[in-house]
């Protein structure tokens, strides 16, 4: 920038049209991406992509991955990478297995947050403290996290009634929600197999059927950080830690203060995606399952936004929950779903003016279109790299939309500016 | 500074670390109601079976190759945190490979040259992913080789699958195990059922090479000067972009080695589900135990394999032998703190030094030498 003496600055700089969109604006949005999944079902005959038995397992599959990805947002939103939440998650998990299986599902989601948060304060102490890098601490906390539990569940777990070496005993599940007169009706209406209504039907009585108070919470989690992060004053320093930590500093700002917070925060909601896992079934090594990577995937689709973030996780749940559902077809017909989003993103990339980054888009959907045409089903061990294919797709191909806070994963260091 | 002062800078980071860790396991050796003395007796007392020392060696082969290629990133300031899954799907297209039939006509030579060029040329090509993404579009090369490792790990699990590059034996399912003249033989070392891998040669080989690219050739001072600061880097003509891409195809290419002792000197001559994973995660570990020096490498290559080969020994002490996966990982931890520690003291020492020659100067009133300092 080149300080000019023009007449203007005092002026107002115009107002930009503001690129977020109105409630009305997401619902119909909503409804085209349901219009959309209504006729490949159709086409394709496959019926799990809206069945309710699918929607089931999706939310469930989700749930895990938002809470990941909302550590990494916590984290990353104060200027700290965290690429450690696969193993606070694992510390977790143990945290919810030793105190889940003795004394009920609630002790068990309250210690896999304490153990979460324990190792959050771990990477903080040597990111913010020590100035270590970032991406070290967090494979530090990866390699040691799976042999810490492993060792404690060796010496806890291979006496206790029902456990082994490598799992807990049983942990019982919290209460599941399922809304009465509501659910069997919705039913009615999936069963009969109207394009758009029983669709609408099905997911709807997915997520009003069998759903965990868990699930509700991470929901309520993912909205509540929204609000602490941008509507509040503890958020607003959060975040200025990741954009300018210098600028808050200059402020009045404690930045260690509100980074180790931060950090600590990430570290309990990677913890209690652990418990996720856990709740309702066991700790069992290596459960976590690159989850945690998945989250962080999340987090980037999503834009470092929480909003974002939720719907990237929804999306990584759903092709992993169709994935463990699926029965007929279903994971086939995304492809030719993903071939038309590409397409959609190619019209509003050309429409910017990014020409090359539209053809790539238009060149990687027709792939997937033929992908679609020339085979009947799609293995199961492909799809499981969906998430990071797709997240990797976005970087490449949405890259300049992307921003992250300008400060993360940079050292800090207190008055050195 | 003194020499021999800096010397001590340097290696007191690594041996501090080790007193840590030494600390930390014997306090969670107490906590959980073991004795130390036993477990620390039983860890040593495996160096006694020729053996675990044979096994050592040869883990500490691959350690070390995974290490060199995750710290050819680290002096450009790269993070490949992609050796892992480019390691596996080179190993995995490179089994097949080298298993097919066409190969068995080939003389010897051929076919491990042939074998070695496929592993590198794929994983050079996986990393070459995450390279194009950074030079073109500005991904961070971090999160790109997250991703390309879960894709990885997806894309073996669909090609190993008999009726594709695999076929199933008992509970195991393994590519078509290479034929006699396709894989290495051994070294016999006396005392010992385990034989030594000769692929150790082309693990010192490629230390040899690390070394001699990075002090010895414009490339490599390029690679030095880019980690330093890429604004001079620039300003002095080197193109980042070609050094992002040719460093990271390079760090690909070394860690699509990383399988090869386990696949052509092991005992399967196959990629199989039991094959080795997570080895690029070690190799981090030990590039920066060793601060991505070739030789420091080797140090901490063979420490982090003597501890891992030696650690079902504990099991006759009565104690899980993951003691030794957070012994590993409290070291790390250490080490990396210490590093940042040191760097700091060794600041405030140049510091002193010069406000101390200042001073100096100043006293005998000498203004150019002042100046000259």
């Amino acid at each position: 920038m080149t300080m000019t003496t023009d007449p203007e600055p005092l002026a107002r700089p115009v107002k930009k049209k503001a690129r977020t969109l109105g409630p009305l604006a997401w619902v119909g949005l909503a409804a085209l991406g349901l219009l959309l999944f209504a006729t490949v079902r159709q086409l394709t005959g496959a019926t799990n992509l809206t069945s309710s038995g699918a929607i089931q397992a999706a939310i469930g599959a989700a749930a895990p991955i938002a809470l990941a990805g909302l550590s990494g947002l916590w984290s990353e939103r104060s200027g700290v990478v965290n690429i450690g939440i696969e193993g606070m998650m694992v510390l977790g998990t143990f945290g919810a297995g030793w105190a889940g299986y003795q004394w009920g599902p609630w002790a068990g989601i309250f210690f896999a947050l304490v153990c979460g948060a324990l190792g959050g304060l771990l990477h903080a102490m040597a990111t913010v403290t020590f100035g270590v890098d970032h991406i070290i601490s967090g494979v530090a906390i990866n390699i040691i996290a799976p042999g810490f539990t492993l060792y404690l569940a060796k010496l806890l777990f291979t006496n206790a009634p029902g456990g082994g070496q490598k799992q807990s005993p049983p942990v019982s599940d919290v209460y599941r929600i399922t809304i009465p007169g509501l659910s069997n009706w919705l039913g009615t209406i999936e069963d009969k197999q109207i394009f758009f209504v029983s669709d609408l039907a099905g997911i709807l009585r997915g997520a009003t059927t069998h759903l965990s108070v868990f699930t509700v919470l991470a929901v309520l989690l993912i909205v509540l950080s929204g609000w602490v992060l941008w509507r509040t004053r503890f958020g607003l320093r959060v975040r200025s830690c990741g954009e300018a930590p210098y600028a808050a500093e200059s402020l009045g700002v404690n930045v260690i203060k509100y980074k180790f917070a931060a950090v600590t925060i990430s570290g309990a909601t990677a913890g209690l995606a652990g418990a996720f896992l856990v709740v309702g079934l066991k700790f069992q090594d290596g459960q976590t399952g690159g989850r945690g990577y998945i989250g962080l995937a999340a987090m980037i689709f999503g834009n470092w936004r929480p909003g974002g973030m939720a719907m990237g996780a929804a999306l990584f749940g759903y092709t992993d929950g169709m994935q463990l559902y699926d029965t007929g077809g279903a994971i086939h017909a995304l492809l030719l779903i993903l071939a038309v989003a590409l397409v959609v993103v190619a019209i509003l990339q050309m429409r910017r003016g990014h020409y090359t980054i539209g053809a790539v888009s238009l060149v990687i959907a027709a792939l997937s279109a033929i992908w679609f045409f020339s085979t009947d089903d799609l293995p199961g061990q492909l799809v499981t790299a969906a998430p990071y294919a797709i997240t990797l797709l976005v970087m490449g191909l949405a890259s300049q939309n992307l921003r992250m806070p300008k400060a993360d994963g940079l050292i800090y260091r207190k008055g050195e500016h | 500074m003194t020499n021999s002062r800096r010397f001590w800078l340097a290696v007191a980071a690594p041996l501090g670390a080790l007193v840590v860790a030494f600390i930390v396991t014997t306090l969670v050796l107490l906590l959980t109601g073991s004795n130390p003395f036993d477990a620390y007796a039983a860890l040593g007392g495996a160096f006694k079976t020729p053996r675990i020392v044979v096994n050592t060696v040869n883990t500490a082969t691959t350690y070390y190759l995974a290490a060199v290629a995750v710290a050819i990133g680290f002096k450009m300031n790269l993070f490949n945190i992609g050796v892992d899954g480019q390691y596996r799907l080179a190993a995995m297209l490179a089994a097949a490979f080298a298993g097919g039939a066409f190969m068995s006509g080939l003389p010897s030579v051929l076919r491990i040259i042939l074998t070695l060029a496929a592993a590198m040329a794929v994983g050079a090509a996986w990393a070459g992913i995450a390279a194009f993404l950074k030079a073109t579009r500005g991904v961070s090369e971090v999160i790109s080789t997250i991703m390309l490792n879960a894709i990885a790990t997806a894309l073996i699990a669909y090609l190993l699958a008999p009726g594709r590059l695999a076929i199933a034996q008992g509970n195991n399912v393994l590519t078509q195990p290479i034929t006699e003249g396709g894989y290495l033989p051994n070294i016999d070392i006396p005392g010992s059922s385990s034989q030594l891998y000769t692929l150790i040669f082309l693990a010192a080989l490629v230390g040899l090479g690390y070394w001699w690219v990075l002090n010895r050739t414009v490339f490599g001072f390029s690679i030095k000067a880019t980690g330093l600061s890429e604004t001079s880097a620039v300003a002095s003509g080197i193109s980042v972009k070609r050094m992002v891409v040719s460093a990271m195809l390079l760090s690909g290419a070394i860690a699509g080695l990383v399988g090869m002792p386990e696949l052509l000197n092991g005992d399967t001559h196959a990629y199989s589900l039991n094959f080795p994973a997570g080895i690029g995660f070690t190799g981090i570990a030990i590039a920066l135990l060793g601060r991505n020096h070739p030789v420091g490498m080797v140090f901490s290559a063979l420490l982090w394999s003597a501890l891992d080969s030696s650690s079902n020994s504990l099991q006759g002490a009565g104690v899980p032998k993951e003691l030794v996966t957070i012994m590993q990982g409290v070291m790390l931890f250490a080490v990396v703190i210490a590093y940042e520690v040191v760097r700091r003291y060794r600041l405030v020492l140049e510091q002193k030094a010069v406000a101390r020659t200042l001073a100096a100067a100043r006293t005998t009133g000498d203004p150019n030498e002042v100046a000259a300092r």
